[in-house]
């Protein structure tokens, strides 16, 4: 493949790609351009006037529901299930390295839970909270729920690291007396920080868009796509677009913030060399 | 440090020593996958026998709801319209999946836009599906802006009415959704392929499609196996999509469930909920005879 011309078909593909990415981002690009819409705009084209008309709707509560506190909620979900996936993935992952009893069960539990449809894990816990008798609430059964999505997620990515994983950093360390822990501490997760970072990215947004897990194991309160999915069936203004786009942008300021670290631990390293091993 | 001892940690501390420690690490990922999937699925199986009325579930042994679900031409005709649709948006997203994967994987040359490219198409995958599927509104609706166009360029003369609120808007919005899935672990089957394999094969004389049929499809066969598995069953189950794309016109066995969810029917869903769960896992089981999972990570 090296050093010969591109050929046709690199165009043809290429263009091909291309316009896979327009029919990715062409349909959200005009609900963001319709959010803008004028006070007297419909759900569809054309624009009659641009105007923060519907932006300053979103802040008022009787339009549109409970905007602020099931998008509150729905953050401090996103965050609790995100440490929460970065910790059990990387003690599973850990745990994986060795050979146990029970890995092979617990290697398909995580397969089936991906698989496994969501509406039946929620329909499931709801059930068996209502027979015990325990009340749902999101940051109960509804955090079980969505740390059955991203468990899975955060486990696979901690196999494909840990497969990749030079163990003889590791002997090192531990030839230089270093306890088991210091060896987690100071040389395996600088090591794997910034595949970390891409679990932590992944439980967070997975729980922040969550809806069919979500969707019995809430209890009273709304997250925010719940409150979506309400406003689908009621709403018909482009107060709908306008959430759509602050949530969207929500996301993508997440996932600079998330590649921005990632970007930022690797120029540390090359400008520094590893830390791992310092013990600092 | 005396050289004995880092002997005997590197030999016994890890492994044998510390036996307990692996137990302790996988305990948390056990408690959340036994508290809330295997419980949860196991209360399903129990309550699907269960009895209900119009409030509540009552614990008894009865066979009802099996018998009123598998005795309904309903029941049928829906799983095979769910079925059609998971055949329909496998063959696509297949089809672009594999495309996009192989552009990606063989033709994009630097490992920066390599990176580049595929967070392109990552990157909505990483907003909300029902946002997702709204924004297709304006763009297909009667008024949209694919009806405006194509009666502006004189194509059709008035506004075509199948573009929304129908299967062709259901499969188009599984396929905005779920392509990502394929293109993901295809895209990793091809990265794994030895490219001096490729190389031996162009020497040995065979062109670009038996290249791509003996050599690349082959290989990538447990990439397009995980693929498939993702999407199949996340159409099999949905509910929000067709609702919301067939403008609640066509059904599906997830929505089935749903509606029956919101009647509090729960029994009912269950049963439903059983008879979905045994599909699936044929399904999957299926597919898994193809690929041994395990060995590809």
């Amino acid at each position: 493949m090296h050093g010969r011309s591109r050929p046709k078909s690199f165009y043809v593909l290429g263009a091909f790609f291309i316009l896979f990415v327009l029919f990715l981002y062409g349909p959200m690009s005009t609900i963001f351009i319709l959010s803008f819409q004028g006070p007297e705009g419909g759900l569809t084209f054309p624009m009659r006037g641009v105007s923060l008309n519907w932006f300053r709707n979103l802040t008022e509560k009787q339009m549109v529901g409970d905007f602020a506190g099931s998008f509150a909620r729905s953050f401090a979900l996103g965050v609790i299930v995100m440490l929460c996936t970065v910790a059990i993935s990387l003690a599973g992952g850990l745990a994986f390295r060795h050979r146990f009893r029970g890995s092979g069960v617990i290697f398909y539990l995580a397969i089936a839970s991906l698989i496994v449809p969501s509406i039946l894990v929620s329909l499931g816990i709801g059930l068996q909270f209502r027979i015990i008798g325990w009340d749902t609430t999101w940051y109960g059964s509804g955090l079980g729920a969505h740390l059955t999505w991203t468990l899975p997620f955060g486990l696979l990515i901690m196999f494909a690291i840990f497969n990749r994983f030079n163990k003889s950093y590791e002997e090192a360390a531990r030839d230089l007396g270093a306890s088991p822990w210091q060896v987690i501490q100071h040389v395996v997760i600088p090591i794997i920080l910034p595949s970390l970072i891409g679990i932590a990215l992944f439980g967070l947004t997975l729980s922040y868009d969550e809806f069919a897990r979500t969707l019995m194991t809430a209890g009273t309160d709304n997250t925010l796509p719940l409150e979506i999915y309400a406003m689908t069936t009621n709403v018909t203004t482009p107060v709908l677009y306008a959430l759509g786009s602050v949530t969207s942008a929500f996301s993508f300021v997440i996932i600079v913030l998330a590649l921005g670290a990632v970007t930022f631990v690797r120029w540390r390293r090359a400008r520094h060399g590893s830390d791992a091993g310092r013990g600092v | 440090m005396e050289p004995g001892r880092a002997g005997s940690l590197r030999g016994h501390l890890p492994m044998q020593a510390k036996s307990y420690i692996p137990y302790l690490q996988v305990a948390p990922l056990a408690f959340v996958f036994g508290a809330f999937l295997v419980i949860p699925i196991l209360t399903i199986v129990v309550v699907s026998f269960w009895d209900y009325d119009f409030a509540r579930i009552i614990p008894d042994f009865v066979l009802t709801n099996y018998r009123e679900l598998l005795g309904s031409p309903v029941t049928l005709r829906t799983y095979l319209n769910t079925l059609r649709y998971a055949a329909i948006v496998w063959v696509a997203t297949l089809a672009i999946g594999f495309t996009v994967a192989y552009f990606l994987a063989f033709h994009v040359r630097s490992d920066t836009w390599q990176t580049a490219c595929f967070l392109i198409c990552t990157v909505p995958f990483l907003t909300s599906n029902i946002i997702r599927m709204i924004s297709w509104i304006p763009f297909l609706g009667r008024n949209g802006l694919l009806n405006s166009a194509l009666v502006g360029a004189g194509i059709v003369d008035h506004p075509l009415e199948f573009l929304l609120f129908s299967d062709f808007a259901v499969v188009l919005a599984f396929v905005h959704l779920y392509t990502l899935f394929m293109i993901v672990p295809i895209f990793n089957s091809m990265m794994r392929i030895d490219r001096s394999l490729i190389e031996a094969a162009y020497d040995g004389g065979a062109n670009g499609l038996q290249v791509l049929t003996n050599v690349i499809i082959p290989l990538c066969k447990p990439g397009i196996a995980i693929g498939s598995i993702f999407v199949v069953t996340l159409v099999m189950g949905d509910f929000v999509t067709v609702r919301f794309m067939s403008g609640g016109q066509s059904a599906s066995v997830g929505l089935m469930m749903a509606n029956a969810i919101s009647l509090l029917q729960y029994p009912a869903a269950a049963a439903n909920a059983v008879i979905l769960l045994i599909v699936v896992l044929l399904m999957v089981g299926a597919m898994m005879r193809i690929v041994d999972i395990r060995k590809e990570l």
